[in-house]
């Protein structure tokens, strides 16, 4: 094989990204060189890092409309160079990585100005080669070059989760989410191993795999296997359980890329391996992924709401958005095995949507949960409260973030709700009997965690920015510096922006559309209205929709002012004639989940510590398990526990046996060998 | 065009103004159940008209969102009447926003509200924030599967169409329609704060939902916010009478029909208002974990409605 570059007429996009992925190593490297200058890291390095993300959005935007282009990187094993691929649906990743990106790695350049310097030159190092990875996951070509990336890309970001890992807890989870990250890794490489025949093939590319015809029986292994790998990524239910440990772990910014754009990736590699490589062949295999998408939405929603503590709650929504993203891959994967195309680019159109809102909002939300942690030094909601009042820039911005992931017009997170819930609507239109009655039914579930996500944002938001503060210490906090407030507000444009141009999106989401299912979601409506399928079927203008609120809120402003008069007098609240009321009596964010605890008892299992009525300072404890880690985890891992017990019995420090070991092995040896 | 932009303003006008009456109305009837001397049916008006002229009483530490939230209810609640089609099928508006979007105007209100009602810190606020979400996030799966029935009998999540399929095409009998009403009333009694689920006129602390978040407001803020919840009974009403008996409300461009899509709406109104006020006089309201038991009711029969229209009319 030549390991010669082809020479290019041009500067592709696929060059371009390449360049960035070097500017991202380059500066890896730079901050361990520069380590005892920990200013240059965070006022030069780190924005270089974000200027990068933002380049790898526009080379994102320019690879959506460029042709194919291709790309040979002549490192690697011999024989084995790295082959690179920009087409469509790695440019919308590409997107969907640069913009969320670009916001958090500002915002990572205030954040960080306060760390210690060692660690501060070890996490940028980190930072930097995790985002490579990620792009360079997008980009392979090839099963080997993948699964590097893939690595690079677990192994970057356990160091990031780890980075205070003189915690206990946090190397725990850590472990945890090193071990799930390896077991699913084994299944990738598993998959890529059956998709390649066992030999048959001769090379590990893409294209070979795509031109092969893998008999049914291996088609179907190979997607369980990817399912299994990519959904231990995605923290789809029941391989989630290092997500809610791991995510809030990392620092804010981390945590914001790892649940923002590294579950992403795991999407990507699905959609890759189903529709790209394998060319979806049966109906049950997308009958699975909607089936999984459903349990692992409401269960992540579930949990999310009876979270006390904010990062953990913000990890289990992410749970729920990556079920809600499965069910639209697995609505596609069914429309499409049905022969009906328009049906099936609505469906994935749902899901590359909801696919970069999250990116955005979930950004956010954990930006600005970063910002409260760093100016109170806590993640328990039962001690936060109030904050809104220090920290007004903070507060508002996240309160965008939170009413989009709500899913409430005119924001991101109502179009692709909506978009998946008009392909629901479609579902009667399959051939096949039963599945035309059950799918619509199904929908009432992604309604039904739509509206709990609404729960919990209530929640989140109430508790943590509104109220009186619970401590008194929270007097003390303060609004954060500029360039985090800019991160913030690039990610809060993003989910308005996402939000009223649906139309726009759609056509960027249409050459991926496009190449995965061979025809694409027309849109009926013009620039201004998303119509899919038919203007008489289903329309939704976001922008006149916000016009007319924005149009009657001044009016009903204006003509209250007018006609009436502004006075207000300020008074203490109604204490309901009982004066002592106190910061204590609002609710917990344990109180504010008791009502979802009490519906869903079956689901977990609660562990509860009420304090005794004569206590001064009562101390309350409830925490709600997950009862699949109780069923499910806990066997294994006492069956390992107690393997390794057994196995430890061979170990018991006397010379004489040892060398028998080696004797019986020796000899063992021999008469196998002979 | 214009003819269609103007007939969209008064018709939403329409509904602001005439909101105050059907809650007067319902009340009035209420009264008369319960055997008591009934208030005349302008109160409502005149309470609205009151509390906008008094000084607004705000806590000390209420944020900006307190005092935004009020107007944002009541913008969402014109916004949802100018997509019900109340008396003319002829919205130049409705393209913007369909059944599932009406959805999420009622949701935008209602996180505004509860996000308010937590803004100043007392157990009442928080406490009434949690019970009106526990409502909203099970009343939402039934209603939407609601939509989801009529949607599919009309082919069409756009309420035009379906007034314009149930009303002005070829009269069918849809039993699904059946299931789907029931649900929907059901599910109407929970987001109006009605009885069973919620008493209007309590304030009880440990049954109180509705008012238990409102309890801090005053003078105009609260005057918005009466007003924005007799709106949503009165486009909840007008949406039953959409959903299940069109007849009557004028077709598109068709301005002879409008006087008697006028009677027919305040005929319809009234008989609902009747209705609600008598269900609500020999019922008793349930306890807060019994709503989870009525709403799922609810869910289940639009869930049948749903599979009784697979099952027969497909």
């Amino acid at each position: 094989m030549t390991d010669a570059i082809p020479v290019d007429p041009g500067f592709t996009p696929l060059a371009g990204a390449w360049w960035i992925v070097l500017l991202w190593l380059v500066l890896a490297f730079a901050g361990l060189i520069f380590q005892r200058r920990p200013h240059l890291i965070t006022h030069l390095i780190i924005p270089l890092g974000a200027l990068g993300a933002l380049g790898m959005a526009l080379i994102g935007a320019a690879g959506l409309v460029e042709p194919v282009s291709r790309f040979v990187l002549p490192i690697g094993l011999p024989d084995l160079p790295f082959h690179l691929r920009l087409d469509a649906l790695s440019a919308f990743f590409l997107i969907l990585l640069g913009g969320a990106a670009f916001g958090v790695t500002l915002y990572a350049s205030g954040y960080l100005r306060h760390m210690e310097r060692g660690a501060l030159a070890l996490l940028s190092l980190w930072y930097h080669l995790f985002l490579a990875g990620m792009v360079m996951v997008m980009l392979a070509d090839d099963a080997y070059a993948f699964m590097v990336a893939w690595e690079l890309m677990a192994l970057s970001s356990y160091f990031l989760v780890t980075t205070d890992h003189d915690i206990p807890d946090i190397r725990r989870a850590g472990f945890l989410y090193l071990l799930i990250a390896h077991v699913g890794a084994v299944s990738l490489l598993l998959c890529f191993g059956v998709l390649q025949g066992g030999g048959q093939i001769e090379s590990y590319s893409f294209d070979a795999i795509r031109a092969a015809e893998p008999a049914p029986f291996w088609s179907s292994v190979a997607f369980l296997l990817a399912l299994f790998g990519f959904g231990a990524k995605a923290g789809l239910v029941p391989l989630h359980v290092w997500l809610p440990e791991a995510h809030p772990a990392a620092p804010s910014p981390v945590s914001a890329l790892m649940s923002g754009v590294m579950l992403k990736t795991a999407i990507y590699g699905l959609l890759r391996v189903s529709f790209d490589l394998l060319g979806t062949q049966a109906s049950w295999w997308g009958i699975l992924v909607l089936g999984l998408g459903l349990i692992t939405a409401v269960y992540g929603v579930i949990f999310a709401a009876v979270q006390s503590d904010m990062k953990r709650l913000l990890a289990w929504s992410s749970i729920e958005n990556i079920g809600v993203i499965l069910v639209g891959i697995g609505l596609a994967m069914i429309f499409h095995t049905d022969g009906k195309g328009g049906l099936a680019a609505l469906a994935l159109t749902a899901t590359l949507y909801h696919a970069i809102n999250h990116a955005f909002f979930k950004g956010l939300l954990f930006i600005g949960t970063g910002a409260v942690l760093h100016a109170t030094g806590t993640r328990l909601m039962g001690e936060l409260g109030g904050v809104m009042r220090f920290m007004p820039w903070t507060a508002w911005l996240t309160l965008i973030g939170a009413l989009a992931i709500a899913g409430l017009p005119p924001l991101n997170g109502f179009v692709s709700e909506w978009l998946l819930l008009q392909a629901f609507l479609l579902s009667p239109g399959l051939s096949q009997p039963y599945l035309n009655m059950v799918i619509p039914v199904a929908a009432a579930s992604i309604a039904l965690a739509a509206a709990l996500a609404a729960y919990v944002m209530v929640k989140f938001f109430g508790v943590v920015f509104l109220g009186q503060p619970r401590d008194p210490n929270l007097k003390n906090a303060h609004e954060v510096c500029w360039p985090q407030r800019l991160g913030m507000i690039w990610l809060a444009l993003g989910c308005i922006l996402l939000g009223l141009m649906p139309a726009q999106v759609i056509g960027w989401i249409a050459p991926v559309v496009q190449q995965l299912i061979g025809q694409t979601l027309h849109n009926d409506g013009g620039w201004l209205m998303l119509a899919p399928v038919d203007a008489n079927r289903a329309s939704y203008a976001p922008l006149i929709f916000f016009l007319v609120v924005l149009a009657v809120l001044l009016l009903t402003f204006l003509a209250v002012r007018k006609l009436y008069h502004g006075r207000i007098r300020r008074s203490d609240p109604w204490d309901c004639g009982y004066p002592e009321q106190d910061a204590r009596m609002q609710d917990s964010a344990e109180g504010f989940g008791q009502p979802i605890r009490q519906i869903f008892e079956s689901f977990m299992r609660v562990e509860r510590e009420t304090p005794d009525p004569f206590d001064r300072h009562p101390k309350y404890r409830g925490d709600s398990r997950d009862n699949i880690w109780l069923l499910c985890y806990a066997p294994i891992a006492r069956l390992a526990a107690w393997l390794s017990d057994q196995t430890g019995r061979l170990q018991h420090g006397r010379i004489q046996w040892y060398l028998v070991y080696s004797f019986a092995t020796l000899i063992f040896l021999l008469v196998f060998t002979r | 065009m214009t003819a269609g932009i103007l007939m969209q303003l008064a018709q939403t006008l329409l509904a602001i103004l005439l909101a105050p009456l059907l809650m007067g109305w319902t009340n009035q009837c209420r009264a008369w159940f319960q055997g008591r001397s009934a208030p005349p049916l302008t109160q409502p008006y005149r309470m609205i008209r009151k509390l906008f002229h008094k000084d607004a009483v705000i806590a000390h530490d209420a944020s900006p969102l307190f005092r935004f939230a009020p107007y944002m209810v009541f913008a969402c609640m014109a916004l949802a009447a100018g997509i019900v089609p109340i008396v003319a099928n002829d919205l130049p508006f409705s393209p913007a926003a369909d059944a599932i979007a009406l959805v999420g105007v009622f949701a935008t209100a209602r996180v505004f509200l509860a996000l308010a009602a937590m803004d100043i810190g007392t157990s009442f606020g928080t406490l009434g924030a949690r019970r009106e979400m526990l409502v909203s996030f099970l009343a939402e799966p039934a209603l939407l599967m609601v939509f989801f029935t009529t949607s599919f009998i009309a082919q069409s999540t756009q309420l035009p169409v379906i007034v314009e399929t149930l009303a002005h095409k070829q009269f069918a009998i849809y039993p699904s329609l059946a299931f789907a009403a029931v649900a929907f009333w059901m599910v109407s009694t929970a987001e109006n704060a009605r009885i069973p689920v919620d008493n209007p006129t309590t304030h009880l602390e440990l049954t109180m939902i509705h008012e238990a978040m409102i309890l801090e407001y005053s003078a105009r803020h609260l005057a918005l916010i009466e007003w924005a919840v007799a709106l949503k009974l009165f486009t909840y009403s007008a949406l039953g009478i959409a959903l299940f008996i069109p007849w009557g409300i004028a077709p598109a461009g068709n301005y002879g029909a409008l006087p008697l899509a006028m009677l027919a709406l305040v005929g319809k109104m009234a008989a609902g208002g009747l209705l609600l006020a008598f269900l609500e006089a020999i019922s008793a309201k349930l306890r807060l974990f019994r709503v989870p038991e009525y709403l799922s009711t609810a869910f289940l029969l639009a869930v049948l409605g749903t599979l009784t229209h697979f099952l027969l009319e497909v």
